[in-house]
């Protein structure tokens, strides 16, 4: 079942460049996404999470340097040849960006052109990427909205006559204009309430099915992503910490850092679980300490933990062949000696 | 649950009902604050094309000490309006307030200092919350200064020290002198916590204190309100658009949308058996890790989302546009918030056929319905 990925990104490091040395936000990151397929990167904020997938498309600024790695895009428009997204120049990116890569920015409220009326804004991407009559042009922007389900009167619309949740499908078919074959989703819905939320969620799904993008979707909610997600990786301080289809997290995680994001949000259904969340804030990037970054917030930690080394393992035994680790010593399932980071059922 | 029959009530005795259910908040503690009746409307557009909006309607709650009340619902349904009628930063255009047993009336800057210690506010953004161009003691400094008398031999550099070590903000020295640019989002949160305790509020109004934090972060700020409210007998309105939260969180959950409550009750059966359709909609909408996408990635297919109004126009149910149960009466109508049990009323028509589903809400009865 090898399908080649769209996109992959292999051993890929990001540093911030400053006068007290490097910030190394992204740490020999290796992901890929397979052609269709709905990958939710999750981890707190300051993570490095957006850093890689600006890193992957070259849309990173001074002071961060991408110190190595390499990231291969294979589209279908570009029959069976490889891209090396790292290595192209800057014209050769823009056809790259957008046509074949496109971005949902986070901030909905702050990321459209307030004095520009949506059509516009549509039509200068379209514009941009196609070589369309001025009719056709505006036949797809108009075409465009209907697939967000937006009325085309909103066309003439300025974005702050929009409601938060029309913002963020005007961003969403924005992404979409140009037909990309992959979309990278920055936590799209982190600024909408729950109920916008599930709308757009929805839609996404539906449009991937029907368009036949993939979708890196990051967020630091990883309940949504057990909903969305085809595979999750997890990340932390930089570095993937777990790589697992959506089952087998929300079954069977294995790293601690897993254990505790999964433990950390309320649940509506079922019985009331006892919540730990995960004590402490994230590591200073700066000063990491030896070995695996987690170590000051585990649960599980001991002397081993400092000497380890922070590359992914194939879990043992776990149902899925992909499921892979940072952690050597824990395996699906364990529960903290302290009880930090564990799932236990209370009655209610 | 015992079942309405047919709402055929005068809205006078349905409001008498209202009173008689028991607020689940009163068995942790005293009465602190109460509201009844509160409205607030915003005038929209000048001369012929002006409307009202009643952005708040008929809201009453009771807080009570040691309690936390819950007031969910989606942006725009009032409930941060509520919360700035409460605090004395807008005024009622009807209904009333009382602090432990006195009317509010806040007229005058220094009948409105010594509301402020009664009554705090923590706000949803951190990052906007704090003067980015102060120290974290400066922050807490103010409100001691302003709101405390001090005991001999108390400096107010003890007091600050105290409140930073009471929210975790250790060790106190260092943190105090830091700015708020150097703090992560849920640092700044805590030292938002501790500047709403320096004036020793009996009432913490909280504005969706975690929504804007990680989730991982969530989980300890939420923990940190309420042993504050045991340590310090508060009683607090935790206002959310996170009904999941409020089911761990709160004692009583009440539900607003388009201005009104439309259902309040413990929040546990709030939130495992919602009787109102909106709070249906609201509870399957979250996210449900153990459906793992069954209802997403099969695509729900989704038609344009009418939304409610809440001008004071519209007539009927404002929920109405979007119910999926919806009857004509419904829309001419508006229904009164009823009693459903002895401390749970909501404000629905159609309570006594819909709760079936609702019990079942899980198995997907009607609430998917809604998407389509």
């Amino acid at each position: 079942m090898p399908v080649e990925p769209v996109l992959e990104i292999s051993e890929l490091s990001v540093a911030y460049r400053g006068a007290a040395g490097d910030v190394r936000a992204v740490e020999r990151v290796s992901l890929s996404l397979r052609p269709g397929e709905v990958v939710g990167l999750a981890g707190e904020s300051g993570s490095g999470k957006s850093t890689l997938a600006y890193g992957a498309c070259r849309l990173l600024r001074p002071p961060a340097v991408i110190t190595g790695g390499s990231v291969t895009y294979r589209g279908r428009r570009l029959a069976g040849r490889s891209v090396e997204v790292l290595e192209r120049t800057p014209p050769e990116l823009r056809e790259l960006r957008w046509r074949e890569i496109a971005i949902v920015f986070q901030s909905a409220m702050n990321a459209l052109n307030p004095v520009l009326r949506v059509r516009d804004q549509l039509l200068d991407v379209v514009e941009a990427h196609l070589s369309l009559t001025k009719l056709d042009a505006r036949e797809r922007v108009a075409s465009l909205l209907d697939l967000v389900a937006i009325p085309r009167d909103r066309l003439r619309s300025y974005p702050h006559e929009l409601s938060g949740g029309m913002r963020q499908r005007v961003m969403i078919a924005m992404a979409l204009a140009v037909d990309p074959e992959v979309v990278i989703m920055d936590e799209p819905t982190t600024a909408l309430d729950v109920v916008v939320q599930r709308e757009i969620l929805g839609q996404i799904v539906e449009l991937k099915q029907r368009l036949g993008f993939a979708v890196l979707f990051i967020t630091h909610d990883l309940s949504l992503l057990l909903e969305l997600a085809d595979r999750i990786a997890v990340m932390y301080a930089g570095q993937l910490v777990e790589v697992a289809s959506a089952h087998a997290v929300h079954h069977g995680p294995a790293h601690p850092y897993t254990k505790g994001l999964l433990n950390s949000f309320p649940s509506l259904r079922g019985p009331r679980r006892e919540l730990a969340g995960i004590p402490g804030s994230p590591p200073d990037l700066r000063s990491l300490p030896a070995g695996c970054p987690f170590v000051p917030r585990c649960g599980f930690a001991t002397d081993e933990c400092t000497k380890v080394d922070m590359v992914l393992r194939a879990v043992p035994g776990a149902r899925d062949p992909g499921h892979v680790s940072a952690c050597p010593f824990v395996a699906p399932g364990a529960q903290a000696p302290d009880g930090k980071g564990t799932v236990s059922e209370v009655a209610s | 649950m015992s079942r309405i029959s047919k709402g055929e009530r005068a809205p006078e005795e349905a409001r008498a009902l209202h009173a008689v259910v028991e607020s689940t908040a009163a068995r942790r503690g005293p009465l602190a604050m109460r509201a009844g009746g509160l409205c607030k409307d915003f005038a929209i557009g000048r001369g012929r094309g002006r409307t009202v909006l009643s952005a708040v309607r008929d809201v009453s709650l009771d807080l009570h000490r040691r309690a936390v009340v819950a007031l969910v619902g989606e942006s725009g349904s009032g409930k941060s309006t509520v919360a700035k009628l409460l605090a004395g930063q807008e005024q009622p255009s009807g209904g009333s307030i009382e602090l432990e047993g006195a009317p509010v009336e806040v007229s005058g800057r220094r009948a409105f200092r010594a509301y402020k210690s009664r009554v705090q506010m923590v706000f949803q953004d951190p990052f906007s919350s704090l003067n980015p161009v102060h120290t974290v003691r400066y922050h807490l400094e103010r409100p001691v200064r302003l709101h405390r008398t001090l005991g001999e031999g108390v400096g107010v550099e003890d007091v600050v020290v105290g409140l930073a070590e009471q929210v975790r903000l250790t060790p106190a020295q260092q943190f105090l002198a830091k700015y708020p640019h150097e703090l992560s989002g849920g640092q700044r949160q805590r030292v938002a916590i501790a500047r709403a305790l320096a004036a020793e509020p009996s009432v913490l109004l909280a504005d969706e204190p975690v929504s804007m934090l990680d989730v991982s972060i969530r989980l300890e700020i939420l923990g940190l309100i309420s042993e504050l409210r045991d340590r310090y007998d508060l009683a607090v309105l935790y206002i959310t658009h996170d009904i999941a939260s409020a089911r761990y969180f709160a004692d009583e959950a009440l539900v607003m949308y388009a201005g009104e409550i439309v259902e309040r009750g413990p929040a546990e059966a709030v939130t495992q058996q919602p009787a109102h359709p909106y709070t249906q909609l609201l509870v399957s909408s979250a996210p449900d890790p153990d459906a793992l996408g069954s209802v997403l990635r099969s695509g729900t297919r989704e038609a344009t989302r009418a939304s409610g109004s809440a001008l004071s126009t519209t007539r009927g149910c404002r929920f109405s546009p979007r119910c999926p149960f919806v009857q004509d009466r419904c829309r001419v109508e508006a229904p009164p918030l009823v009693a459903i049990a002895r401390d749970r009323a909501a404000a629905c028509w159609r309570l006594d056929t819909t709760a079936p589903d609702l019990v079942s809400a899980r198995g997907g009865g009607g609430v998917e319905d809604m998407t389509e």
